[in-house]
């Protein structure tokens, strides 16, 4: 069960959210100007990463608002939650040059 | 190989059962094959042995990251099923189904195929109208299909509670599905391919892929780059992570999938019973244990593990329609990495890259598909070209917008 901190209302339990994936995928601004492949890609590929992941997420049973969260799917660990529209967040670096997931730099 | 029989079990029990010969080696990769599959869990062991048996393709190797039987396949619900509603999705999985009728004996092992009857419950109008195009669908395809009324279905399950909460309002009857013992499965085609000549290569994860102007020409290995004239991924929940390796994105998304067994108690329950509105469906072992399916998380995760509110939303169907299970103690609960498709149908097909073939997005319902997908699998990598029966499961029908909306893939609502 995961704990989820919502910009808004704060820490809740997962239940009062629903997921809605990859995040940070622009709608392109002409649709009618694409072929199928560029449509395609743009619906339905992901990146579908094992590891860092930037998600939607919407507060379905409470303020009923969408924003971001970026999280770990290996761990499941939740490192940010933040605002539609804000930057996506870095990972702070650790002494060794990893980042906090673990992971050595490379 | 020493095929086994009631002459072998004999012989073996006068001497204590100390010759038994190894079911498959532990060879040494070669430095190159015709073709590497990337997978040894059921489908990618199938697809190795139907590239030996029928396609003249020998010099084959299957790359295993972990143990045979240790990854998806020993962590399914073992459920046997072609009751599908859209005629692809009948032909592949009905093409399956004829397979497993016989492949305790094609394999020489015992694969524990039971076509015990496979109920699929209808708890709502919607339900009903679903369960009647969707039956009606699949007897038009030539598999069998029958609607029960509630009576029918308290005939087979006595102490079904038809009138709870969730109430029974009728049900879709297969009586060739059923179930077969998952690990057994991967076992008897390891066995059988390696007996073909198929090099079974376990503990050995594949780290990358080597590509040479678009074409694929070996695998980079924990052991070593092994070449490879033709490459087939068979990874399931890990398709994606193999993709980005080649350098491009496929249109799946990784969620965990839970199960859970109880106790064992005597047999209680003959058949399978799904009920998809519901996310839950339950069928006894020959061990006893009641196995039960619970449904999937929404979000990405390779964490294998999912969420408690997932569980609690199968296990209080289950004591509201089987009122007998409510004290039952549940001994082991577990999740899986199953990769799904925006449609529920699988892929199966060529990729960017020339000569690589990925077979994957089968989503929450993969192991009944198993011989079927490896077999048509096999023959497209030894033909280049996708199997007629595999074609429409293609990449490709995700730009085309042919795609196979299957509400049936996992008979749950989604």
């Amino acid at each position: 069960m995961l704990l989820i901190e919502c910009p808004w209302c704060g820490q809740r339990d997962q239940t009062e959210f629903h997921p809605h994936g990859e995040a940070h995928i622009a709608r392109p601004e002409d649709p009618d100007a694409l072929d199928e492949a560029a449509w395609g890609d743009y619906v339905f590929f992901r990146k579908n990463p094992k590891g860092l992941h930037y998600e939607r997420w919407v507060h379905s049973h409470g303020c009923r608002r969408w924003f971001n969260v970026m999280r770990d799917t290996v761990t499941d660990h939740i490192h940010a939650s933040y605002k539609p529209g804000d930057p996506k967040p870095e990972l702070p670096i650790t002494a060794d040059g990893g980042d906090t997931t673990g992971t050595p730099k490379t | 190989m020493n095929r086994y029989s009631i002459f072998s079990l004999l012989r073996n029990a006068v001497n204590y059962h100390q010759d038994w010969q190894r079911a498959w080696r532990s060879p040494d990769p070669k430095r190159e094959y015709d073709v590497v599959i990337v997978g040894g869990g059921g489908h990618g062991l199938a697809t190795a042995y139907y590239l030996a048996k029928e396609c003249g393709v020998t010099n084959v190797a299957v790359i295993e990251k972990g143990w045979i039987g240790g990854g998806n396949t020993g962590r399914n619900t073992t459920i046997v099923r072609s009751n599908y509603l859209y005629d692809e999705s009948a032909g592949i999985y009905e093409h399956a189904l004829k397979l497993w009728e016989g492949l305790s004996q094609e394999l020489n092992y015992n694969v524990m195929f039971s076509p015990r009857g496979l109920l699929h419950l209808a708890h709502s109008v919607h339900d009903m109208q679903e369960i009647g195009r969707r039956g009606s669908a699949i007897r038009l395809n030539g598999i069998d299909s029958e609607f029960l009324s509630p009576a029918q279905v308290k005939e087979m399950v006595p102490f079904i509670n038809l009138d709870c909460r969730y109430p029974v309002m009728g049900a879709l009857l297969q009586r060739r599905g059923g179930t077969a013992r998952h690990d057994a499965v991967a076992w008897g085609y390891a066995r059988a391919a390696d007996d073909l000549g198929v090099d079974i290569i376990q503990n050995c994860e594949v780290t990358g892929f080597r590509i040479e102007d678009n074409v694929v020409t070996g695998v980079d290995t924990s052991r070593g780059m092994i070449g490879a004239k033709k490459v087939g991924c068979v990874v399931a929940g890990h398709c994606s992570v193999l993709a980005s390796m080649a350098g491009f994105r496929l249109p799946v998304e990784s969620v965990p999938l839970q199960a859970l067994v109880s106790e064992p108690i005597k047999p209680v329950l003959d058949c399978v019973v799904m009920s998809g509105s519901v996310h839950a469906y339950i069928s006894q072992s020959d061990k006893g244990e009641l196995v039960i399916g619970a449904g999937s998380d929404l979000y990405n995760s390779y964490s294998q593990r999912g969420s408690f509110d997932v569980i609690e939303e199968t296990v209080g169907p289950v004591v509201e329609l089987y009122p007998i299970f409510s004290r039952m103690k549940m001994l082991r609960q577990w999740g899986g990495i199953v990769d799904v498709t925006v449609d529920r149908s699988p892929i199966l097909g060529t990729t960017p890259v020339k000569n690589l073939f990925f077979n994957c997005g089968w989503g929450t319902g993969g192991f009944k598909a198993t011989p079927g997908s490896g077999h048509v699998f096999a023959h497209s990598i030894a033909r280049g070209e996708m199997h007629p029966v595999a074609e429409p499961f293609s990449i490709n029908r995700f730009n085309t917008g042919a795609l196979i909306d299957e509400g049936a893939a996992a008979a749950v609502a989604h």
